[in-house]
Formats: structure tokens, sequence, C-alpha cells
């Protein structure tokens, strides 16, 4: 339209901050709070948003996406909590061994898939572990404006019940915490029985709660459409493959650890992308040839594009003799 | 710069008239001398200064007579202006982006002073000068998008975002080519594209609409769409068809330079941050054929797109009788000199017209 049209960037807009804190508060779980480096006030967000953070981890950078736990409302600080997983491909061990007060690093501005239905004459939350993160900031929104909400968690034990204390001091009726060490698990087909006409439900925690809420809900009769969730996948490490990408004329090597989305961009590729998790479409990339098998591990493909037809490099990998993309 | 408001009318006496200011900055649509529906979309970050697309939300010297006439338009009907209860937080996001945006960029004409939550608000071009508490309906005369929007060139949509679509439950519309909130009020996406010729076929709402649910914050994004209209009417509504409908068959080859106007609007998005709604500001510019002429290339040009159109979007758009008309009008400013690429007048470099 104008005369030097502006190409779309990959990624969301970029904030520049500072570490203010680093929390242990647990063994597993972290708190980093930050703060910007220019003075400004942070954009406020909605509540279950998550910004990208990236880490420069000797001359690799790494790209996550973690749920803004803090108030949506507070423009002086942005919170993170990141669960160590020893097993993944380093962006949570960067973050708790590598990552210090006063670092200075790079977020995305706010982004939210996993938003409430402010439609919601309720809203019932059920997190597991790590997945409280998103309720965090939806608690603080809906408190301020009077919202009707009330959460189920479940926890692997009490050291490990991370803003248990908290949450049960300022909201003691609204939270019920379950034991997975005292045998307790979260009563749901009860608790989906009998909410007021209305009711949202909404589920963020390891990919079988997700289901088991999602398929409990729906045998229930709840309408799809009234129960949200959101899984973060982070990429899982595979076999090393090669690809060929067509477009910009290069074949590249994706390692052990690495992502393909995060292999096309080492190559120098610029390749769009928004959650890095799987979820939000935006690296959606197309399949001209294929001799093998993929690995598909996003939430955004029907499974008839799954079978040849696309993949999504974020978080998907592929084994066999050649792969061909149109990028 | 100091902006001369004008004093003009757009009804009865149709005062409305376009400063050489105005017409250089009018956002003329068409980039080359064809056209066919597209996304095109671009970021939304300013633009070649003095442009149309330089500010978030672009004050001109229609300000004050379009507020007024919105003004009276709701007066007749209170329609226009809806919001499902649901919206009320996304009236507050639209509420902030405005005054921000419009005390930031015009710092002359608009003052917002904030101490946490009590707020400030001077618009000078209006005598405004309000006190109130963020978040507190109660302060103010209206809801917050019709407060903010009854001081805002241009139609806005609040579009709540949900289960992957797009929801059509908040608006403030007065100034629209032919469509009705009232009708379309909670509606999803391909819902009130419903009535659009070939492009759906097209498949431009599929990529128009996952294009739309990935706008975030901090990347506001804008496109052009036009159509026609006879007289500089903002109200074109589905609800006053009866009162402008049959202005279109008063058109005469002497009248037609300067009662036939191009109608553009700018369209932006903005993804809303504390309720993760899309707000959808629809502004809209009127320039008569006569004033559109004085720019040599403008005129080859619309000639060129206007004579070439597809019938089913000249139907769409409503001029499909009245087009032999305008082509024998618009064919006199077409002397059939190729035309520089880009939308804007390049009045330096486009040689006048070569033919008497």
């Amino acid at each position: 339209m104008s005369a030097a049209p502006q190409k779309a960037k990959p990624g969301a807009e970029q904030l520049a901050v500072r570490v203010s804190a680093v929390v242990p508060l647990n063994d597993l779980v972290t708190r980093f709070e930050f703060q910007r480096t220019d003075g400004q006030p942070f954009p406020t967000f909605s509540g279950g948003a998550h910004t990208v953070v990236t880490m420069q981890d000797d001359g690799r950078t790494r790209l996550n996406p973690y749920s803004l736990m803090s108030d949506p409302a507070d423009t002086s600080t942005y919170a993170i909590s990141v669960r160590r997983d020893d097993q993944g491909r380093g962006g949570s061990l960067f973050m708790h061994t590598r990552v210090k007060q006063g670092d200075e690093m790079t977020i995305t501005y706010p982004v939210n898939l996993f938003s409430l239905d402010l439609r919601a004459r309720k809203h019932l939350f059920f997190a597991g572990g790590i997945g409280i993160t998103p309720f965090m900031s939806m608690i603080h929104q809906l408190e301020q404006s009077n919202g009707n909400w009330e959460l189920h968690y479940s926890v692997r034990t009490e050291a490990l019940g991370t803003y248990v204390d908290e949450l049960k001091y300022k909201f003691p009726t609204k939270v019920h915490v379950y034991y997975d060490d005292q045998s307790q698990s979260i009563p749901l087909e009860t608790l989906l029985d009998g909410q007021p006409l209305g009711t949202n439900a909404y589920v963020c925690g390891p990919k079988g709660m997700i289901d088991w809420v999602h398929a409990t809900a729906s045998a229930a009769g709840w309408p799809d459409a009234q129960v949200h969730s959101e899984e973060f996948l982070a990429p899982a490490p595979g076999k090393p493959f090669e690809v060929r990408l067509c477009k910009s004329d290069k074949t590249i090597q994706v390692g052990e650890n690495e992502s393909l989305l995060e292999a096309i961009e080492r190559a120098g590729v610029e390749a769009p992308f928004l959650c890095r998790g799987g979820a939000c479409g935006q690296c959606e990339t197309d399949v001209v040839s294929y001799d093998g098998e993929f690995i598909h591990r996003d939430h955004w493909l029907e499974p008839e594009q799954q079978a040849g037809e696309k993949i999504m490099p974020c978080v998907s990998r592929f084994v066999g003799k050649s792969l061909e993309l149109d990028r | 710069m100091t902006i001369q408001f004008n004093e003009e009318t757009f009804r009865d006496d149709y005062s409305f008239y376009n400063s050489d200011w105005a017409i250089k900055r009018f956002p003329f649509p068409f980039h080359e001398d064809s056209y066919m529906y597209s996304v095109n979309m671009e970021q939304h970050r300013g633009g070649p200064k003095g442009s149309v697309y330089e500010m978030r939300f672009d004050v001109d010297e229609h300000y004050v007579s379009e507020m007024r006439d919105r003004a009276m338009v709701l007066a007749d009907d209170p329609l226009r202006c809806q919001s499902l209860p649901h919206m009320t937080l996304a009236g507050w996001d639209l509420l902030e982006l405005i005054m921000v945006s419009k005390s930031e960029d015009y710092p002359d004409l608009f003052e917002l002073h904030r101490d946490g939550n009590q707020w400030r608000w001077i618009n000078k071009p209006l005598g405004i000068d309000d006190t109130f508490t963020f978040m507190d309906e109660t302060t103010l005369p209206y809801g917050p998008m019709e407060y903010i929007t009854r001081q805002a060139q241009g139609d806005f949509c609040v579009l709540d975002q949900r289960d992957e679509m797009l929801w059509m439950d908040a608006g403030m519309v007065t100034t629209q080519a032919d469509w009705s909130l009232d009708f379309d009020i909670g509606m999803n996406f391909f819902e009130w594209h419903a009535p659009v010729p070939l492009a759906h076929e097209m498949g431009i709402f599929k990529r128009a609409l996952k294009f739309l649910l990935n706008i975030q914050q901090g990347a506001p994004a804008r496109r052009l769409n036009w159509t026609m209209t006879v007289n500089p009417l903002l109200d074109t509504s589905p609800e006053n068809y009866h009162k402008w409908g049959i202005q279109k068959t008063t058109l005469t080859p002497e009248n037609i330079g300067s009662k036939q106007h191009l109608r553009v609007e700018l369209q932006s998005f903005f993804r809303l941050p504390r309720s993760n709604a899309l707000v959808f500001p629809i502004r809209c510019y009127l320039c008569s054929f006569q004033d559109l002429m004085t720019v040599p290339k403008w005129g080859r040009r619309l000639h060129r797109v206007v004579r070439d159109l597809p019938v089913e979007l000249a139907t769409y758009k409503g001029f499909i009788d009245n087009r032999p008309m305008m082509l024998d009008y618009l064919e006199q400013f077409d002397d059939g000199l190729p035309t520089s690429r880009g939308v804007f007048p390049d009045l330096e470099t486009e040689p006048p017209l070569t033919k008497a």
C-alpha cells in the first residue's frame, strides 16, 4: 500500500529487560523477574499470556516460551516461573544455572494463546504442577473485576507445591490442592457436574491431564468451546537429520538437541514463528518431498496435513532418507 | 502543525470539502492500474511524514465536523453503538489506546494526565476536559468505548477472540459502507463477510482470519479498502438506504465531478492488551472525482481501474449502473501514458495530462 511496504518480522516484538530478581521456590522451580532496561513501563497483558525468552547460551540462541505469572496490571515487573527439566534440551537448565540477577535479556511482548472467555459466568481452573503459571495471572485479572473463579491444583508433594502457600493464604475458599504422594486426586467428574450454566473450564498441565479433562468434560456433555487448554511443548530432542530447504537453496543438519526451526534459523534462513511450542501455527511449512517418517508433535495441523503435506518445525522432527521443505 | 478544522456538513447541503493539503494526502488505494482483492496487509508503524499513515489514529481537518455528524447519527439511532456485556474491558483497552496515542501524536490538541487510576483527558478541538477513574464506568458519561469513539474519527469494531475465531461483539459504526452493526452484532468473521462476492472462493477470508488472529501486541497492521459514494455522505448505512440510495440516481454528466466521491477506508488492527480482543478501526476518507483529477497520475489510474473492474465487484460496490457515466468522465483524464508504481501522487515526477 505505502511506498515502502514493511515486511513482517518473524516472532513477536521484543523488549529489552534486566533480571531484577531470581527467586528459587523449591527444588525444581525458580521465579525470574524482569524490568525494562529503558525504564519504560511494560505493556499490560491479559491473563494466560506468555512471553518468549531469548537465551544466549555459548553462541547458541535458545528461544523458550513461558507463561507470564505476574499481575497483568503491574507494568513495572514481569515474572515467569521456570521448572528445571534435567532431561530437556537445556533451556530450563540455562535459566536455572546461568541466569543471574542483573543479567540483560530479551523477551517478547506478551502473546496470548490461552485467554479467559470473558463471557463465562464462572471460571473453573485445573492445574497440574508447573501448569499453575498461567492461572496466576488469570487469577490476578479476575480478582480485579470480582470474577467468579475456582482453582483445583494437583501437585506431587507439599515440598513441590509451587505457590500453594500463597494461593491458599490469599484465597482459602477458592483454592483446592491435591497431593499425589498422599494419593489425592482432583475429583473431576464431581466437579464438572453441577457447575452453573455458562461455566468455562481451563486446564494446564501434563498432556495426560489435559486429555483427561477434555475427555471427561466431553463425556459429561460440556461443549468443547467451553473447555480450554494450553500445553506448551518443549521441542523434544531426537536423532539428527538432514533437510533440504529449496527456496533458500541450502541443505542443513538438524542436531540432536536443536529443533528444526532452530536449525533453519542457524542457517540464516528467516522463518516465521510465534509461540515455538506447536500451538500458534505461525511456522507452518510446506513439505515438498520426503522419504521417511515424520514425528509430528504439534497441536496445529490436521491429520491429513500431517500425512506428508506440512510440518511445524518448532516441535516436529523427521527420521528417514530425505526431506525437502518449501523454505 | 496546527490543523484548521473545516466547518462543513456530510448531509443536507453537503458543504464538505477537501483542502489542497487533504487532497494530496488522500489515501488513494490503487498501487497499480488494476484492482483485485488481496489481503494487502502491512504493518501499521508510521509512514511518510504528513501522510494518513504517519500516526496511529490520523486526525485531519474533518475531525470536528465528523464528530458532530456522529452525534447526530447516534441521536437518531442509538443502536449504531453497541457493546455486549463481556466487552467492557476491551472498551477500556480501546479508550487507553486512543488517549495515549492521540496525546503522544498530537500533543497540541490532546492531553492525558494519569495519576494511578485518576485520569484527566483534555480534547481541545472538541472542548472536553474530563477527569475520571480508569476502569470505573460510573465516572464517565458513556461506556468507555462509546466515550472515546465519540471523539475519534472512523468506525470501530471491537472483536472478541475465542475458539480460533473473531466475533463482532462491540462497535461504534456510523460512517459505514452499507453494513449494519445492529445486524452483525455477535456474528463471527465468516458470517459477517458472507455477502462479499468472489473473495470466499479465492480463500481470502481464511487467510485474512489467520493473519488477524495472529496480530500481536505492539505490532498493529493496516490495509485499505474502497468503494464509491454519491455525495459526501459518511452515513451510508442499510438503516438509511432509503435516504441515500436514491441519490445515486441524481448523477449527471454535469455534476459527476463534484458529486461522485471515491470512498477509501484505512483499516487498522490492534491487539488490545487486557482483554486480548482485537480492535478494527475503519477510517473513512472521501474525495470527489474532480479533486482526484488534479493529480494526473490518479486521473490516469482511476479510469483504468474503474474500466477494468469485474462486473461482480462493481455491482457489490454499488456503482454498476453509474459506471458508463463515470467512464465518460474519467476517460478525459487518461492520455494513455504509463503511471508510476505505488499510491502516492508523485506530482513532481509524473507528467501533466497531455490530452486537450
